[in-house]
């Protein structure tokens, strides 16, 4: 009897977040992937059903027959889409690669601090995390704005005569992007430079080589797993992102998550915005995979 | 042991500063005069009192802590469930997929986890509002959570468990009992972030909400593309002393039970041996 309560609460702790994610989160891309290929229709919801099973086995067969690949051909047909995802590619790839060049002095310099300044420093790094990424975007403005207090300051030091136009360009979603993203950078970073042993440089060194030499062919190389780990932290959800395009960037930006939003929004074109999505997922999905797979390395190392 | 050099602590002190200064001055500007959010022209506290009259925000930050409340909670049972489930059992049948598909939330763009809770809610004929977005943070917060407390049960000594296991407790007593209490801390602070990450969550939000239902930050949000205000400063400021003060509390709090943890476990261990 107790062993069959044991399998029985053994069985339901999977059981329940399995079922829970299944259905709040996989279910959800199939719904996604299934109105992708419906017709447009001025209705609510605005889209004609594919899928509809009172209809029975035949009813399906026949609804079969109306999956249309229109709103695809529809993508590949209006450059702006192609574009879109180009560029959000492009801008994710270059804010990956500051956020990486910013990010690993940091983390570097962390994990050489002394013992007991660590944990503060840490959640240091942590505490912007928890405070909300829109007013981290939104105190942005202020700052950029060719009145902002960057060019306030630069004036007034007298660096420059004209005041910079940052805001509404691409060079404002950089310093968006690296400066939200940072701390998932810094993070994997410190943690692979953490657990580093020391005494290798030190051979490194002993044996001839120079602190530069020793950095890129000792260090480096043993914190490659976080670099890794932090620039696909960084570059994933960039690729999509919203908030930051929509409030830094200008009009002439296209970034595929803010074209996704507006064609979900304002054109009230669900079909689209799905393939739009889908798209992207397939994007993303190699990316996703490789990082699922150092997570789940990485846990099976910690048992 | 290498020195913490000149060039290092110049690393750590420039990103700090590249981290905390859009913040700082943010707080400050909150407490201008002017209504421009540039110009200091004296220190004020009028946007703050002006915020106490504005009905609507104060409406919209009322669902917006009922939300986080509830999906922090579920979160955290979900997520600490699916961490046992990983660490625990490491062989049953689909766990890659079940894995994936905690890992995948951590980094999917918000506008893919937004459409497409919004398209499931409209087929399955779910009225939007309140309970939408709150199902929808319950579903990509618990996988923080999981996370987090996953870390922590990676890192536990699982022979006291087995101790407990074979001195006749059921798996359900040596789980309140043993286990609970050991990983309370990670739990704890998977609590906090899933609280946080649902208090400050927009795009999900807006794609699952319903009328009736507004978050403060899609108050925010719309207030933003308005033009850049004092007032938004001030509520700004407002949320970030909250979740400032709620972290440092938590981490008080976590360390010294930690601490004290520790000693329990050392103590019981001296009085087996």
């Amino acid at each position: 009897m107790a062993k069959l309560a044991s399998a029985l609460v053994s069985r339901l702790v999977i059981i329940i977040p399995y079922a829970w994610l299944l259905f709040f989160f996989l279910i959800p891309f199939f719904i996604v992937f299934r109105i992708s290929l419906s017709q447009t229709a001025v209705a609510m919801p605005p889209y004609m059903p594919v899928f509809d099973l009172a209809g029975g086995l035949s009813g399906i067969m026949e609804k079969l027959g109306e999956f249309s690949l229109d709103n695809y051909v529809w993508l590949t047909e209006d450059v702006l889409y192609f574009n879109a995802y180009v560029s959000s590619v492009v801008i994710a790839a270059i804010s990956t690669f500051l956020t990486l060049l910013i990010g690993y002095p940091i983390a570097y310099g962390m994990a050489k601090a002394p013992r007991s300044l660590r944990p503060t420093l840490l959640m240091m790094v942590i505490l912007p995390f928890w405070t909300s990424f829109l007013i981290r975007v939104y105190a942005w403005i202020a700052i950029l704005k060719p009145e902002g207090l960057l060019n306030q300051f630069l004036s007034a030091v007298g660096l420059i005569d004209q005041p910079l136009i940052i805001l509404n360009t691409n060079a404002a979603i950089y310093i968006g992007i690296v400066y939200s993203y940072l701390p998932f950078m810094v993070l994997p970073i410190y943690s692979a430079l953490e657990k580093m042993d020391h005494s290798l440089t030190e051979a490194a060194q002993d044996l001839g080589c120079t602190p530069a030499a020793a950095f890129w062919r000792v260090t480096f190389p043993l914190s490659l797993p976080g670099v890794v780990a932090g620039c696909l932290l960084v570059f994933i959800p960039a690729v999509g992102e919203f908030v930051i395009p929509d409030l830094l960037g200008g009009s002439e930006t296209l970034m595929i998550g803010k074209t996704l939003w507006s064609e979900f929004n304002s054109n009230r074109d669900w079909p689209v915005s799905s393939a739009v999505a889908i798209i992207l997922l397939m994007i993303l999905v190699i990316p996703i995979v490789y990082f699922q797979n150092i997570q789940a390395k990485a846990d099976d190392e910690g048992r | 042991m290498e020195k913490w050099s000149r060039f290092n602590i110049a690393s750590v002190v420039l990103g700090f500063g590249f981290l905390y200064l859009p913040i700082v001055l943010l707080v400050i500007f909150s407490f201008n005069e002017s209504k421009l959010v540039t110009v200091w022209a004296g220190f004020s506290t009028k946007w703050y009192t002006q915020l106490w009259h504005n009905q609507g925000l104060l409406d919209a930050a009322w669902v917006t802590i009922r939300v986080a409340l509830l999906s922090a909670t579920c979160a955290t049972v979900l997520g600490t469930l699916a961490a046992l489930a990983l660490v625990r059992y490491t062989r049953f049948r689909g766990r890659v997929l079940f894995s994936g598909m905690v890992y995948a939330p951590l980094v999917m763009p918000e506008v893919i986890t937004g459409l497409s809770l919004l398209l499931l809610f409209v087929a399955i004929g779910f009225d939007r509002g309140f309970w939408t977005i709150t199902l929808a943070h319950i579903t990509f917060t618990m996988c923080f959570v999981a996370v987090v407390v996953q870390s922590r049960l990676l890192s536990f000594d699982q022979s006291i468990e087995e101790a407990a296991l074979d001195l006749g407790a059921t798996p359900v007593t040596t789980f309140f009992a043993i286990t609970l209490p050991v990983i309370a801390p990670a739990v704890f602070s998977g609590w906090i972030l899933a609280f946080t990450l649902s208090l400050d969550d927009l795009v999900i939000s807006s794609f699952t909400t319903g009328p009736g239902a507004t978050t403060l930050p899609m108050k925010i949000y719309s207030q933003v593309r308005l033009g850049v205000t004092p007032e938004i400063n001030a509520i700004c400021t407002i949320l970030i002393g909250i979740v400032a003060l709620g972290v440092i509390v938590a981490s008080i709090v976590t360390k010294r039970r930690e601490v004290q943890r520790e000693k329990d476990e050392r103590a019981a261990f001296a009085a087996i041996g």
